[in-house]
C-alpha cells in the first residue's frame, strides 16, 4: 500500500513536471522581432514537489476531508416557504443600505443585483427547467441593443425601451427555442452557445445599424419619473431632478438611484420566478426535468414548457441587457461574449441549480470577491475554471440547494 | 478565359488545408464522445497548448542552429505530441473521472471550467498577447491555369496536407487491428459489457483522451507553423468548429470526423472568398446550428435511441 502511494505520487510529480515546463518553466518573451526564452526551473521543481507531497499524504488528508464531506457541507436546503419578516427585513435593510455607504461599495452592489437578476433568469431555463444554455449572454445582448438602438435611431428614453427590450429579448429566445428545444441536453448545450456567438458576431459585422466594433454610447441613464438626473438638463428650459427637488448636485444621487431600480428590478425577477415555480407551468419544468419521457406519457407536451422557460428567461436577460446599457451609457459587442455567458453559468451551479437563495449568495460571491482580491486580478479566471471544476466533483447540486420532494420505491 | 477555375483550385486547396486542421481536433472530440458520451469542451484548449509546446521547442532550439528543418518540424512535433499527451491523461483524470457517471451536464460544466483554467494557465505563463512563430517553411508552388489569375500553393499548407492524410491512414490502421484500437471499439459499442470481458475500461478512456490530445497537437504545431501567430485564445473558437466538424460527419464515427473537418473547411473558405470573410465564423456556426435542427445524427452517424 505504501509502496504504491510513492508509486503513484512519482508518477503524478513526473506528470507535473511535464505539464508546468512548457507553460511555466520555459516561459516566452518578447523581444521586438525576435522571441526569447526565460528558463524558471524553480517553478516546475515548485510544483512537482507540491504535488507529490499531496499525494503522498493524500490518504491521511483524506480521511478528515470525509468527515467534512459528511457532516458540514450539507448546508439546510432552500426553505420553501421563507419567513416573511426576515424578508421584509433584509429588504428593507437593501433599500436603506446606500444612503449609509460609499459611491463604490454602491457601484459594486449595483453590478452584483445585474448578476442576481441574469442568475435568477439563467436559472428558470437551466436550474427549473433543465435545459443547460450557454448562450444566455446572447439575449442579454439583445435587450442591452434593443434600448441602445432605440435611443440611436429613435431617441427613446429608459422607460419606454425597457418593456421593448424584454419583449425583443423574449422574442429572440421563442424564434431560436423553437426548432432547437428538441435536441437533447448536451447538444441544445452547443447550440445555444452558436447562438449566443452568431448574435455577438452579427453586432460586430452589422456595422451599419450596431456601429460595428466600437457600439454605441452616450446612451442616457434612466430619467426619475421623466425628470432628467444630471447636473444639467439636455433640453433648454427643462429642470432637472436635482433643482425639483431643491438639493445641490450630486453624483452619488445618480449611484444611489440605479442601485434601487436595479434592487426593483432583481426583486421584480426573483418575485415572478418565485410564483412561477408554484404554477402549474412551473410544476411542468420540473417534472420535465426530472424525466421527459414519462412527462409526455403523461401528456405535457415537452417542447412548448421548454418554450415558455426559455422565453421567460430570455426577458429577464432583456430587462438586465436594458439596465446595463443604461448604467453603462455604452454597449459594445466586447461585453457579450462566451466567458459572460460561463460566468452567468457559473453563479448557477455555484448558487445550486433551482436555488433562488443560493443562486443570489452566488452572485454576490462571484462578483464581490473579484473586486476585493484586485491584486490577483490575473489569477481571477483561473481560480474561476477551477472552482467550476471543483463544485461539479465535490457538491455538484451547489453551495445552497433546493430541497426538492422526492419519494422512492422500497428497496 | 475566365479566373473562375483557378480561383476556385485556389479555394479549394485552402479549404482543405483547413479542414485538414478541424479534421486532425474533431477526431478528440468523435473518439472521446463515443466512448463516453461527453462533449470535452476542453479540446480546443489542448490544440492550443500543443501549439504554444510547440513554439517552445523551436524556441529552445533555435532558429538558426544548422539543424536540418525535417528535424526541427519533427522535433516540434514529437514534443508536442508528448506533452499534449500528458496534458489530456490528466485533465481526465482530474476533471472528468471524478464526475463520470454523474448526470451530462455535471461533466458539461466541469469541461467548460477545465477549458477556462487552461486558457487562463496559459496566459498567465506565456503572456495572454499574440505571438509571432518564425515561418519555418517558406515558398510555394505557383502555377498558371491559363488565365490572369496565379495559384499558389504554399509548401506549408500542403505539408498539412500530407501530414493530415498519413496521420488518418495510421490511426484507421491502428483502431482496426491493434489491440488497444480493437478494445477502444468494444468500449464504445458497449461499456458495460467491454468491462465485464477483461477489458480495463478505465485504461482505454485515458488512452482515448491522450491520443485525441495528440492529434490535437499535430494540428497545433502545423497550425502555428502556417499561419506564424498564436495566443492563448485560439482554442476556443477552434475547439467549437473542430465540435462542428466532429456533429456534422455524425458524432462518435471517426471517418465522419475527418469528413466533417473537410466539408467544414471548405464551407468556411467558400464562403470567406465569395460571401464576405466577416461572415466565415457565422456561416461555421450557423452550419452547426442547421446539423443539429435537420440531421443530429451528421452525416455517417448512427440514430441513438433512448430507452427508458
Amino acid at each position: 500500500m505504501a509502496n504504491n502511494t510513492l508509486k503513484n505520487a512519482t508518477m503524478a510529480a513526473i506528470l507535473t513536471a511535464v505539464i508546468v515546463m512548457p507553460v511555466f518553466g520555459l516561459q516566452l518573451v518578447r523581444q521586438g522581432a525576435r522571441t526569447n526564452m526565460e528558463t524558471h526551473w524553480d517553478l516546475v521543481a515548485l510544483a512537482a514537489a507540491v504535488v507529490f507531497v499531496f499525494q503522498l499524504l493524500r490518504p491521511w488528508l483524506a480521511r478528515p476531508f470525509q468527515q467534512l464531506k459528511t457532516s458540514i457541507p450539507v448546508l439546510p436546503s432552500a426553505p420553501a416557504g421563507g419567513n416573511k419578516w426576515i424578508i421584509a427585513l433584509l429588504i428593507a435593510a437593501a433599500v436603506i443600505w446606500p444612503f449609509f455607504s460609499g459611491r463604490s461599495s454602491v457601484d459594486i452592489a449595483t453590478l452584483v443585483l445585474i448578476y442576481v437578476m441574469l442568475g435568477l433568469g439563467l436559472n428558470i431555463v437551466v436550474g427549473f427547467a433543465g435545459l443547460l444554455d450557454l448562450g444566455f449572454v446572447g439575449f442579454y445582448a439583445v435587450g442591452a441593443y434593443t434600448y441602445a438602438l432605440l435611443y440611436h435611431w429613435g431617441g427613446w428614453g429608459f422607460w419606454e425601451a425597457l418593456p421593448f427590450a424584454g419583449a425583443m429579448s423574449a422574442l429572440f429566445g421563442f424564434v431560436l427555442g423553437f426548432p432547437v428545444l428538441r435536441l437533447r441536453g448536451d447538444y441544445l448545450a452547443i447550440v445555444t452557445l452558436g447562438f449566443g456567438e452568431i448574435i455577438r458576431l452579427l453586432l460586430i459585422n452589422l456595422n451599419f445599424l450596431t456601429g460595428g466594433p466600437d457600439g454605441i454610447s452616450g446612451i442616457p441613464k434612466p430619467s426619475v419619473f421623466g425628470m432628467e438626473m444630471a447636473r444639467r438638463s439636455s433640453e433648454e428650459g427643462v429642470r432637472t431632478f436635482h433643482e425639483i427637488m431643491g438639493w445641490t448636485f450630486d453624483n452619488q444621487h445618480m449611484v444611489n438611484y440605479l442601485y434601487l431600480m436595479a434592487l426593483a428590478l432583481a426583486l421584480l425577477t426573483l418575485f415572478v420566478s418565485t410564483r412561477l415555480i408554484r404554477m402549474p407551468v412551473g410544476r411542468a419544468w420540473e417534472a420535465l426535468r426530472e424525466d421527459e419521457i414519462a412527462c409526455r406519457s403523461l401528456g405535457l407536451n415537452p417542447t412548448r414548457i421548454k418554450l415558455s422557460a426559455f422565453t421567460l428567461g430570455a426577458m429577464f436577460a432583456g430587462f438586465g441587457g436594458a439596465f446595463f446599457a443604461a448604467r453603462q451609457g455604452m454597449v459594445n459587442p466586447e461585453s457579450f461574449t462566451f466567458i459572460e455567458s460561463a460566468l452567468i453559468l457559473a453563479i448557477v451551479v455555484l448558487g445550486g441549480m433551482g436555488s433562488q437563495v443560493g443562486v443570489i449568495l452566488a452572485a454576490i460571491l462571484l462578483t464581490v470577491l473579484p473586486e476585493v482580491a484586485r491584486e490577483f486580478a490575473e489569477y481571477r479566471m483561473l481560480m474561476f475554471g477551477l472552482v467550476m471544476v471543483l463544485m461539479m466533483m465535490w457538491r455538484p447540486q451547489g453551495l445552497l440547494p433546493m430541497k426538492r420532494p422526492h419519494v422512492e420505491l422500497a428497496k | 478565359m475566365s479566373d473562375l477555375i483557378p480561383q476556385l483550385t485556389q479555394q479549394v486547396f485552402n479549404g482543405l488545408s483547413l479542414g485538414a486542421i478541424y479534421a486532425l481536433i474533431a477526431i478528440g472530440y468523435t473518439m472521446v464522445y463515443g466512448i463516453i458520451g461527453m462533449i470535452n469542451f476542453a479540446h480546443g484548449e489542448i490544440y492550443m497548448i500543443g501549439a504554444y509546446v510547440g513554439l517552445v521547442t523551436l524556441t529552445a532550439i533555435g532558429t538558426n542552429s544548422g539543424l536540418p528543418l525535417p528535424f526541427i518540424i519533427a522535433a516540434m512535433l514529437v514534443v508536442a505530441i508528448v506533452v499534449t499527451g500528458v496534458y489530456g491523461f490528466s485533465v481526465e483524470r482530474v476533471a472528468y473521472r471524478p464526475v463520470r457517471g454523474s448526470q451530462r451536464l455535471v461533466a458539461l460544466i466541469s469541461a467548460i471550467g477545465m477549458s477556462i483554467f487552461l486558457q487562463n494557465w496559459v496566459a498567465l505563463g506565456q503572456g495572454a498577447r499574440d505571438m509571432a512563430v518564425p515561418s519555418l517553411i517558406s515558398g510555394s508552388l505557383q502555377f498558371n491555369m491559363g488565365s490572369q489569375f496565379d495559384v499558389t500553393l504554399p509548401y506549408s499548407r500542403m505539408m498539412i496536407i500530407v501530414v493530415t492524410v498519413l496521420l488518418m491512414i495510421a490511426l484507421s490502421l491502428f483502431i482496426k487491428y491493434s489491440r488497444m484500437g480493437r478494445a477502444s471499439r468494444a468500449c464504445s459499442q458497449d461499456m458495460h459489457m467491454a468491462n465485464l470481458l477483461g477489458i480495463d475500461t478505465n485504461r482505454v478512456i485515458s488512452f482515448t483522451f491522450v491520443l485525441g490530445a495528440m492529434l490535437a497537437a499535430v494540428g497545433g504545431v502545423l497550425i502555428a507553423i502556417t499561419i506564424g501567430k498564436l495566443n492563448p485564445f485560439i482554442g476556443f473558437l477552434a475547439g467549437i468548429k473542430a465540435f462542428t466538424a466532429a456533429v456534422l460527419g455524425g458524432i462518435g464515427s471517426i471517418p465522419g470526423a475527418m469528413l466533417g473537418g473537410v466539408l467544414l473547411g471548405l464551407a468556411e473558405t467558400l464562403a470567406a472568398a465569395y460571401i464576405s470573410s466577416q461572415y466565415k465564423d457565422i456561416v461555421a456556426f450557423a452550419l452547426l446550428v442547421l446539423i443539429l435542427l435537420f440531421r443530429p445524427t451528421g452525416l455517417l452517424g448512427k440514430p441513438e435511441v433512448e430507452k427508458v
